[in-house]
């Protein structure tokens, strides 16, 4: 079965629990299955894959309550990196893994299936775009308000630390 | 290019989505302006670990059986149903099962790890920058994994043979560090896998693998304490070339 951990990981990420993880993969993996005749050759194979999971996801309880959050994508300004915490903290936070996972933990769905995409799975945009069905620009903008937020969670997380070992 | 251009394509950028020339411009801007220097290097960092700390989660041993035995069982139901009565067919199902139980553990671990190692060679081809030290030179690539890895390794003398190496990068299998090294023979690229057997130890036995799947050839042996995997596209001479010139140098 080539892809079944990674589809299992980004599928435990999506629903954040063991057992809905293993219904997902479980049902995207029949859906392949019997939907196969409808892969093209010559296309996609791993964003094919990924799609399905994902639209499999969105209609389950679990995406369902994900959608309830929704995102005002279609703003076109400029993300700018925000001010507050030096970049000599976000690289410590950085060096701390758990610290990344619960920031992706916090993230909303939208933002986290992006990320999750291009930088654990490196698909190029081209590639999420086809995957989530979504326009190059949105998963551009996406993947920026994502990492800003990401960034915020972390700058945050590494000043509570920092407070926390100040006052032992 | 001014520090708000390059701000606006620093994601683009980190993630090479962009034209060599407009690459160009930007690490030209970065070479002189410290600040936007550091925004990139920032997320670049973030990005890094990302890629790290998001492979977090493995499916359990239950589940991927439950889920080879189902699909397996989709292609077979209607053989079963057709020439069995159903006692029957359960009766003997039940008996295959356990028979079989502990020659299927074992069978499912090892396809386990060469599908994912299989992986993780395919993803890295597709990735935008399938290496992080990018070097022919044996004695540059090697000293850049000291520190990123608890153990060292020795890399063959290539300049007799049709290989190249490309460059390396830290690789993750089940959350332990390893290296993957990126070679290069005729057009066909191969990638080299080395991990510790411990502390977590491979279910592969100790002898060397030979195996074939998705038209990629492997090869697999322990040396040293550490574990060796080879994976191409390549003839499975030229994996066994390579594979012979690893052996020779570790064991030397």
């Amino acid at each position: 079965m080539p892809m079944f951990g990674r589809l299992y990981n980004f599928a435990r990420w999506l629903t954040q629990d063991s057992s809905e993880a293993e219904d997902l993969v479980q049902e995207a993996c029949m859906k392949a299955l019997k939907g196969f005749g409808s892969f093209r050759q010559g296309t996609n194979f791993r964003a094919w894959m990924f799609r399905i999971l994902r639209n499999t996801f969105l209609t389950s309880r679990a995406g369902l309550r994900a959608a309830m959050v929704s995102l005002d994508d279609d703003e076109a300004a400029p993300v700018e990196l925000a001010a507050n915490g030096t970049p000599e903290s976000i690289l410590i936070s950085c060096r701390d893994q758990q610290a990344i996972q619960r920031a992706l933990e916090a993230l909303p769905v939208q933002y986290r299936e992006v990320i999750l995409l291009s930088d654990v799975e490196e698909m190029r945009y081209q590639e999420i775009s086809d995957t989530l069905g979504i326009p190059v620009g949105t998963v551009m903008s996406r993947l920026s308000r994502g990492r800003k937020v990401m960034r915020e969670l972390l700058t945050e997380a590494s000043i509570r630390s920092g407070s926390r070992s100040a006052s032992i | 290019m001014t520090c708000d251009e390059v701000r606006g394509r620093l994601a683009p950028y980190v993630d090479s989505e962009l034209a060599s020339t407009e690459m160009a411009e930007i690490e030209e801007h970065l070479r002189g302006c410290s600040m936007c220097a550091t925004a990139a290097r920032e997320l670049l960092q973030m990005k890094l670990a990302t890629r790290v700390a998001g492979m977090l989660y493995a499916p359990s041993s239950e589940f991927r059986l439950l889920m080879q035995q189902t699909l397996h069982a989709k292609d077979k139901r209607q053989w079963w149903s057709f020439r069995l009565p159903k006692i029957a067919t359960a009766g003997l199902a039940a008996a295959l099962l356990i028979s079989s139980a502990a020659l299927l553990r074992e069978h499912n671990a090892n396809e386990h790890e060469l599908t994912e190692i299989a992986d993780l060679h395919v993803t890295d081809l597709a990735s935008s920058n399938p290496v992080d030290v990018i070097s022919t030179d044996r004695h540059t690539v090697k000293p850049w994994f000291a520190g990123k890895l608890p153990f060292s390794f020795d890399l063959p003398e290539l300049q007799k043979s049709e290989f190249t190496l490309v460059g390396g990068r830290v690789a993750y299998f089940e959350r332990s560090s390893g290296a993957q090294l990126l070679f290069s023979v005729r057009k066909h690229q191969l990638s080299v896998f080395i991990f510790q057997e411990e502390p977590r130890s491979f279910s592969l036995h100790a002898g060397t693998l030979i195996s074939t799947r998705l038209a990629l050839h492997m090869e697999s042996w322990s040396e040293g304490g550490l574990r060796y995997f080879i994976v191409s596209d390549a003839s499975s001479a030229d994996v066994h070339a390579l594979s012979e010139m690893l052996r020779k140098v570790a064991g030397s």
